[in-house]
């Protein structure tokens, strides 16, 4: 897996950002060659030699003094020219456009609603490679940050001021994202990916989000849909085409569909699933996912359940 | 009204004499040299445990998917340490150094308000004991050190650590505001004669600048602290949406406070470098009146530079592009510091003891943290890299490369005046050493694992090729700087009971505490030689060319 890095550019935004670093960091690299060359210099030629008595007293010199005061500020002037030019590149003005999702960051977990089609999932986000997605953000609770470093800017999601963001992927892949603002106790596991495929897998993977949860066929998982239902679980998940419909927690109509579960803790597999039904607590301590006491039994029909929702 | 009576207050302060032996000699002193000694045994202290702290979350951090620590236990400790390190730390160091140092430099038998002196003191100690409290009170603070709304209001953070948090911080910037107070005075007010403004020893003129930050900035903080207490205990919504206020306000407040505490943390060691220097290149500072007044710059540039801390905010281009420009002329001033301590150096006599090795690499690892700091100010790497271990590696360069070597130069070289006895030069290079080493090891390789995409403030994270490996350097890193603090240790412990006697001026330095005997007695001088200069030791070794003639 490549590295989530703003050295691996892969959008034009990411690209100019990557370009600019490079030359600063050539450019801060030749200025502390500078420094530690002439402090290395002068520590070996001006060492005190026994015997020595005071060296010339000199108080100072106008012309050096101007000297280091105006090459240094041109410099900056040149790399601020260049900031300002980068700016409107890497993080281009947004207008009237309606936005193509939203994404709503809760503790520890991302809500992403596509807003023309209607599409909802939750902790990865699916792009067309090559089509510029804009991206509301908000906060369902504390402040979050949403990093893809590879794709965009970060940009902090905040209760009450809705921030906006172009995102946009050129090749087929999986891009890794995090949560960049300390949010709380699980703010580690706050981690999300956006898998960029070809326009026609996109569509294809967003008419079946649209669906409806089938109902399902095998006595077992039959069974594990009617717990859903009888337990807590409804008070705060979703599933489209059955009663449950909170908000609270992540929508799970397509939840065996995704390839991460809990933003990102583990994968996503039948024996994940029952470890983190088991015990959220256990996986990922201070979930607000809590413990439903679940026997072993309950555990199994339930992820006999979940895992027909793909 | 011509008659009016003026009344010499003739009442002795309290205590009548500073001969009380034992530990009341100490508590109940008023004298600046016991207090500025204390206020360093508090840094100390709370090094230690601000370094303990840093330890287990490195341990927590060496593998990937580690459960040394629980999150919740982590998160208490990154926002102790990083509390600790700051207000019980770094700031009553460099406090400590400018109570017990600027009445001596300046030829003053005392602070000019001795009693307000032990008051901030006191107010440290109390105001540490509450944030300490907090860990057996139901819970430390764990909202981090920056304490951003909503996460640090009651819903989202209910243990009383905030609380302890609020209070305890008030406590200190109550004390360190008459602090500042206290030494603006002094140095105003007491000099010796013949001492003008432009003849104070820079770490003196440091001291008085970063004074006027002190008395500016902490006012920020205690407000915005009494404004989250409020919507905590008092269910006020300053810095709640729901209710209408805003968490961006809170972040405004914060950093209007933080980023001038980040210049409190470093200007006294900026003035602490153009002390040594100087002396073990046996020539004056290059370029005085520059140096001078690229602190006056720095310091008013660091009011105008906060929302440097909130790019990923979102506050729009135009805020942003004027919060960069202004922090990247930040970097002139403090270039022209740099380039004039080398300039120092150059053509001198340079004696490299410990206390010039630290100011040495002081000079390259402080470039470092200047330099990876300009990254910040441009807007589109900022957006990249804040929040990032990046940023842990930048501000530990600023403030550990810069601030902390800075401080051991000035332990070595004023050690023999406090004490009377010379620091040991070979435990000292062995100190210097582990500390380089540990250091570079430590945080050199945090800049690429932020350049690699790890967050900062995170307990653990997912096992990506070369995540598990930069972090076990850097853990390997902090146990070198560990046995440092040791070695450090021992050396004072033994220099304290048989190293050499020092001496009223073992490095043959010129400025006025070298005057006098070391350790100083209890008013300091018996006279205050003549000031001509800025060098009043230098003109009386060389009558033959003294400054005053240059």
């Amino acid at each position: 897996m490549h590295l989530p890095s703003p050295f691996n550019p892969s959008s034009p935004h990411a690209l100019a950002t990557a370009h600019l670093f490079t030359i600063v960091l050539w450019l801060m690299a030749a200025i502390f060659v500078l420094v530690t060359g002439l402090v290395l210099y002068i520590a070996w030629r001006y060492r005190r030699r026994p015997e020595q008595s005071e060296p010339r007293q000199v108080f100072g010199n106008t012309t050096l003094e101007i000297a280091w005061t105006v090459v240094p500020t041109l410099l900056l002037v040149l790399i601020f020219g260049l900031t300002v030019n980068t700016m409107s590149t890497v993080d281009p003005p947004v207008a009237q456009e309606q936005a193509d999702l939203r994404v709503i960051g809760h503790q520890w977990w991302w809500e992403v609603r596509y807003l023309k089609s209607g599409a909802v999932t939750a902790n990865e986000i699916h792009l067309p490679v090559g089509r510029q997605m804009l991206v509301q953000l908000e906060a369902a609770d504390v402040i979050h940050d949403f990093w893809v470093p590879e794709l965009a800017r970060k940009i902090d999601m905040i209760p009450g001021h809705p921030n906006h963001l172009w995102l946009r992927a050129d090749h087929a892949g999986i891009y890794l994202g995090a949560c960049a603002e300390f949010c709380g106790m699980e703010h580690a596991w706050m981690r999300f990916r956006v898998i960029a495929q070809s326009p026609a897998e996109f569509e294809a993977w967003e008419r079946d989000q649209l669906e409806n949860a089938s109902s399902p066929d095998l006595p077992e998982a039959r069974q594990g849909a009617r717990l859903f239902q009888e337990k807590t679980c409804v008070s705060c998940h979703a599933i489209a085409g059955t009663p449950a419909t909170a908000r609270i927690g992540p929508d799970l109509t397509h939840v065996a569909s995704r390839q991460m579960l809990a933003a990102e803790r583990v994968d996503n597999t039948p024996a994940t699933l029952a470890q983190w039904l088991a015990g959220p607590q256990a996986l990922k301590p201070g979930s607000l996912m809590p413990n439903l006491q679940l026997t072993p039994d309950e555990v199994q029909l339930l992820v006999a359940y979940l895992e027909t929702l793909r | 009204m011509s008659d009016i009576s003026v009344s010499v207050e003739t009442a002795e302060p309290f205590p009548a004499s500073d001969e009380q032996a034992g530990l009341l000699g100490w508590v109940a002193s008023v004298d600046h040299k016991k207090i500025g000694i204390l206020y360093l045994l508090n840094a100390l202290v709370f090094f230690g445990v601000g370094g303990i702290e840093a330890l287990l979350m490195r341990v927590q951090l060496a593998w990937p998917h580690s459960a040394f620590l629980s999150p919740g236990a982590y998160n208490q400790i990154f926002t102790m340490h990083g509390t600790t390190m700051i207000f019980l730390v770094v700031v009553p160091m460099l406090l400590g150094l400018a109570t017990y140092l600027v009445p001596l430099m300046i030829g003053a038998s005392d602070m000019a308000f001795p009693r307000l002196n032990a008051l901030s003191f006191w107010l440290l100690i109390f105001g540490a004991l509450l944030l300490y409290f907090s860990f057996v009170a139901g819970g430390a603070p764990d909202a981090g050190w920056f304490s951003y709304a909503p996460l640090s209001e009651k819903p989202y953070a209910t243990s009383s650590g905030l609380d302890y948090w609020a209070l305890g911080l008030l406590a200190i910037g109550a004390g360190t505001v008459a602090s500042g107070i206290n030494l603006i005075v002094t140095i105003l007010a007491l000099r010796a004669p013949g001492l003008t403004i432009r003849r104070l020893p820079l770490f003196v003129w440091m001291v008085l600048v970063n004074s006027f930050l002190i008395i500016l900035a902490l006012p920020a903080l205690n407000a915005s602290l009494v404004m989250l207490l409020v919507d905590r205990e008092l269910n006020g919504h300053f810095f709640t949406a729901s209710a209408g206020g805003s968490p961006i306000l809170w972040q405004h407040y914060f950093w209007s406070f933080g980023h001038p505490e980040v210049y409190i943390m470093v200007l006294p060691a900026f003035g602490i470098i153009s002390e040594v220097i100087p002396v073990f290149s046996r020539k004056p500072i290059f370029g005085y009146a520059f140096v001078a007044t690229s602190t006056v710059a720095i310091a008013l540039l660091s009011f105008g530079v906060w929302a440097h801390h909130m790019f990923t905010v979102g506050l729009g281009h135009t805020w942003d592009i004027a919060f960069g420009a202004a922090s990247m002329l930040i970097a002139v001033p403090t270039g022209v510091k740099i380039f004039n301590w080398i300039a120092t150096m150059w053509g001198g006599a340079i004696r490299f003891s410990v206390a010039m090795m630290f100011a040495s690499a002081f000079l390259v690892l402080f470039t470092i943290g200047g330099l990876s700091g300009v990254t910040f100010a441009i807007v589109p790497i900022d957006w990249q890299v804040t929040d990032t271990y990046y940023v842990v590696a930048h501000m530990h360069y600023v403030l550990f490369g810069g601030t902390a070597f800075a401080t051991f130069a000035g332990v070595y070289y004023w050690f023999p005046k406090l004490s009377g006895r010379m620091l040991s030069e070979t435990w000292g290079q062995a100190h210097f050493w582990l500390t380089f080493i540990g250091f570079n090891l430590t945080f050199l390789v945090q800049h690429v694992l932020g350049i690699v995409g790890m967050p900062r403030r995170v307990f653990t994270y997912p096992d990506l090729p070369g995540w598990g490996v930069m972090n076990m350097i850097s853990t390997l890193g902090a146990f070198i700087l560990a046995a440092s603090v040791l070695v450090f240790l021992w050396n004072v412990w033994r220099s304290l009971k048989s190293g050499e006697i020092a001496g009223d001026n073992p490095w043959n330095a010129w400025t006025l505490e070298w005057a006098t005997t070391s350790p100083p007695p209890v008013y300091n001088f018996t006279q205050v030689p003549p000031v001509r200069s800025r060098r009043p030791l230098w003109d009386l070794a060389h009558p033959d060319k003294p400054d005053w003639a240059a």
